[in-house]
């Protein structure tokens, strides 16, 4: 991104508007949800029931009933999903700040250290890292004593928080990078250590830009959430594959999985727009 | 009175990978003396006044200011005792968004010199009275004009009451009305009698407010005189040639 | 090379560390099928999904209403849903209804992964490509048509060159993001790394040793493509055309 700057030409070499919108792509697949989405799925969910209707079989239930009879059910795996998520994102911007730091010490292994642990977790599938804490870290621990039950859902949220982690990373280490030299300059001119420089003007600055990226990571990761079935957590796909079964409709499939989609998008579009809400009232003044 | 100069600068040369920029820069600055460096771009002004302060290490030579000995300074510890005592104001202001004028003024005061808060917002007031900028205390940098913008970073810079202020171009990114403000304040630190180094493009305050004026070009001194003589009857070819450019 | 395997079974004995993939030759031929049909369905999706791309890119500027709107549906619709749950969709949804005479299903698995998998990643590549093409300014292609380059010669030799510089770095994120993305084909059964992996471990009961393999393996792939990537940028550098 630095890379914008130094054009040296103030001639319209590149349109900016569409660059703003590649910059984006280049940072990471990017989340953008409009309302025609929610039409679409809810036009989408609306279909599926019709033909849903259409190939029931008589004698069976309608859709919309059987919908209704599991969406107790279905709607608390959502609302675990959601819980898996929230604490996901924390540990993983807790542990991501830390690592984003240390991307920029003055110490070298530090450095080389934190720039491979990033890249290491940013490059593996998330499905793979499930998998290696599903299956690696055991299934209680004792600590002074005390036998403490390391349940599926819990390992599965370590599992999720590690992408988190190096994606926070590489938005903390952006931010900082992206705060001109002059604010590093002007703060040792003033015979500001570096510790006070990165506290106190440069992190307070870059804050603020890196909230929206923090919060595409964490659309990505509520929807990501849904990979937990695959490690056998009872998350929403996995008791909406239980209902499934229980019904053994297969005309059911499209509705359901449909439904879930709804919730999925019901629950990320408003963050979604207050996040580009925010980025237009962050929009760098400078 | 010869007294030993306050800043004493022998011979230093400085490259950035292959390119050579200071190829031999020697001078010297009394204390209390107001110095212009005057030169084409690419000369070394920048270069020379960043590594007064330490921003930049010399390759070669030395560089004695006061009691400290800029070139043999290695550890953050000295650099931060010799930025206490050598400021900077800066081309593009540099001031903190996130900061009112005011608290962009008291920053450095109380969390470098640990100073008292009472104290120092006594002080950084009375310095913004002094830069014409009483009742913009509160304002954001984004809220004042780019010449109170430098005016703010002038009073930040003196809050830590240093010994020697530099100055690297300091009304080159203003609009030519709001030069003059600038300029003033800069005049009344020199007639107080702040040591002062200035990179500037502006020769007519060159010429009104420096006891010395240096020439550079491609990295070394190539003429240095009083004012009078340097713009009115300069001797060397080069210093004609960028003086008829320019005047 | 039967040494270096067998060096494989003397460190079992000796450590515990089971590493069955290299001196049991079922499990190694197993893994390296898995290996290299990680790499089949990354080599195909890349394509395919690059391919949409262009095509989606081309037939947004189309000038018919209709044909833009179409591609605006399903760019919102696979950028905003998750992949597996695309993935159960086509497989499970439409799978079951695509059936051969005999009820045979006439799609494979791997061939349903990947379909769903370019036309997830084919999605945010039409994204990339027109954004490229918009990156390019009007004032660009008015000089080449004063040159008297036709609208089709100005496309091609001018602004496609410069809309793919443009459009590399985010196009090579989305390309090792759908590298890694195709992990999630296992939940479909399809014979990838992981899935085999996973047979090995069940079968051999060496999950750590297999899971760090299996992490190795994924981040090395990912790492070199990564550096690949990054090489290839490097060489198609324009100085003074602002990179990204």
């Amino acid at each position: 991104m630095r890379g914008l700057n130094q054009i040296a030409t103030d001639l319209p070499v590149l349109n900016t508007a569409a660059l703003n919108r590649i910059q984006t792509f280049a940072g990471g697949a990017r989340l953008t949800l409009t309302p025609a989405l929610g039409l679409l799925l809810i036009a989408c969910f609306a279909a599926s029931i019709g033909v849903a209707q259409a190939q029931a079989a008589s004698g069976h239930p309608s859709v919309l009933a059987t919908l209704w009879k599991w969406m107790p059910l279905i709607l608390k795996g959502f609302v675990f999903n959601i819980a898996i998520s929230f604490l996901a994102m924390a540990i993983g911007t807790f542990f991501g700040m830390f690592l984003g730091l240390a991307q920029i010490s003055l110490f070298r292994p530090v450095r080389k250290g934190a720039w491979f642990a990033t890249h290491f977790f940013r490059n593996a599938p998330w499905l793979v890292l499930l998998f290696y804490c599903m299956f690696l870290l055991p299934f209680k621990f004792t600590l002074f004593g005390v036998t403490i039950p390391f349940p599926d859902w819990m390992k599965a949220t370590l599992g999720l928080s590690l992408p988190v982690m190096a994606n926070v990373s590489e938005i903390v280490r952006g931010a900082i990078q992206s705060i001109p030299t002059g604010q590093w300059e002007s703060a040792y001119s003033l015979a500001f250590n570096r510790r006070q420089t990165l506290w106190m003007i440069i992190l307070p600055q870059g804050v603020k830009r890196m909230l929206p990226p923090w919060m595409n990571v964490y659309c990505i990761l509520a929807v990501g959430t849904v990979l937990a079935s695959v490690v056998g957590v009872q998350e929403v796909m996995t008791l909406t594959g239980d209902a499934l079964s229980a019904e053994n409709r297969p005309e059911l499939l499209m509705p359901f999985y449909g439904f879930v989609l709804l919730l999925f998008f019901a629950y990320c579009y408003p963050i979604a727009r207050w996040t580009v809400a925010m980025e237009r009232k962050y929009a760098v003044k400078i | 009175m010869s007294k030993e100069p306050y800043i004493s600068v022998k011979d230093i040369h400085k490259s950035f990978g292959k390119a050579e920029v200071l190829k031999g820069i020697s001078f010297d600055i009394a204390k209390g003396e107001a110095v212009c460096i005057i030169g084409p771009s690419g000369s070394g002004k920048s270069t020379l006044l960043r590594c007064l302060n330490g921003l930049a290490e010399i390759d070669r030579g030395t560089i004695r200011i006061g009691t400290h000995n800029v070139h043999e300074i290695k550890t953050d510890q000295q650099k931060i005792a010799l930025r206490k005592d050598v400021s900077m104001v800066f081309q593009q202001y540099n001031l903190f968004p996130h900061k009112t004028a005011l608290e962009n003024i008291m920053m450095a005061p109380i969390h470098v010199l640990k100073q008292d808060k009472q104290e120092v917002e006594a002080r950084a007031l009375a310095l913004l009275k002094k830069v014409r900028l009483d009742g913009k205390e509160k304002h954001y940098p984004g809220e004042l004009s780019g010449g109170q913008q430098q005016r703010v970073a002038i009073a930040r810079s003196l809050a830590m009451r240093p010994s020697v202020m530099l100055f690297d171009e300091v009304t080159s990114a203003l609009d030519p009305e709001t030069v003059k403000e600038v300029l003033v304040t800069i005049r009344e630190l020199v007639d107080d009698g702040l040591t002062c180094v200035l990179v500037t493009h502006e020769m007519g305050f060159a010429r009104e407010v420096a006891e010395h004026v240096y020439f550079t070009d491609q990295g070394v001194i190539v003429e240095h005189g009083k004012p009078a003589e340097i713009f009115s009857n300069p001797r060397e070819a080069r210093t004609k040639a960028f003086l008829d450019q320019i005047l | 090379m039967q040494e270096f395997f067998d060096w494989f079974r003397w460190l079992y004995d000796a450590t515990g560390i089971n590493l069955t993939i290299f001196y049991d030759s079922f499990d190694r031929s197993r893994f390296v099928n898995g290996f290299l049909t990680t790499l089949k369905l990354a080599a195909s999706c890349v394509t395919l999904s690059v391919a949409v791309g262009v095509v989606g890119a081309w037939l947004q500027g189309s000038r018919l209403n209709f044909t833009r709107r179409v591609v605006y549906w399903y760019i919102q619709l696979f950028r905003n849903t998750p992949p597996l749950v695309q993935l159960y969709f086509f497989y499970f949804g439409i799978g079951h209804l695509v059936k051969g005479a005999s009820g045979v299903p006439l799609v494979t698995n791997m061939q349903w992964a990947i379909f769903a998998l370019s036309l997830y990643a084919g999605a945010f590549n039409v994204e990339i490509f027109r954004s490229g093409i918009e990156a390019v300014p009007r004032a660009t292609i008015e000089a080449a048509e004063s040159l008297g380059f036709s609208r089709l010669r100005a496309y091609v030799l001018i602004v496609l060159p410069l809309a793919f510089r443009i459009s590399l770095p985010a196009l090579n994120n989305n390309l090792v993001n759908l590298v890694k993305t195709t992990s999630i084909s296992y939940a479909i059964a399809v014979p990838e790394m992981l899935y085999v992996s996973n047979q090995i471990w069940s079968d051999s009961v060496n999950v750590p040793e297999m899971m760090n393999v299996l992490l190795i393996c994924y981040v090395s792939l990912v790492g070199i493509l990564v550096w690949l990537m990054h090489k290839w940028e490097n060489a198609m550098r324009v100085p003074g055309f602002g990179t990204v």
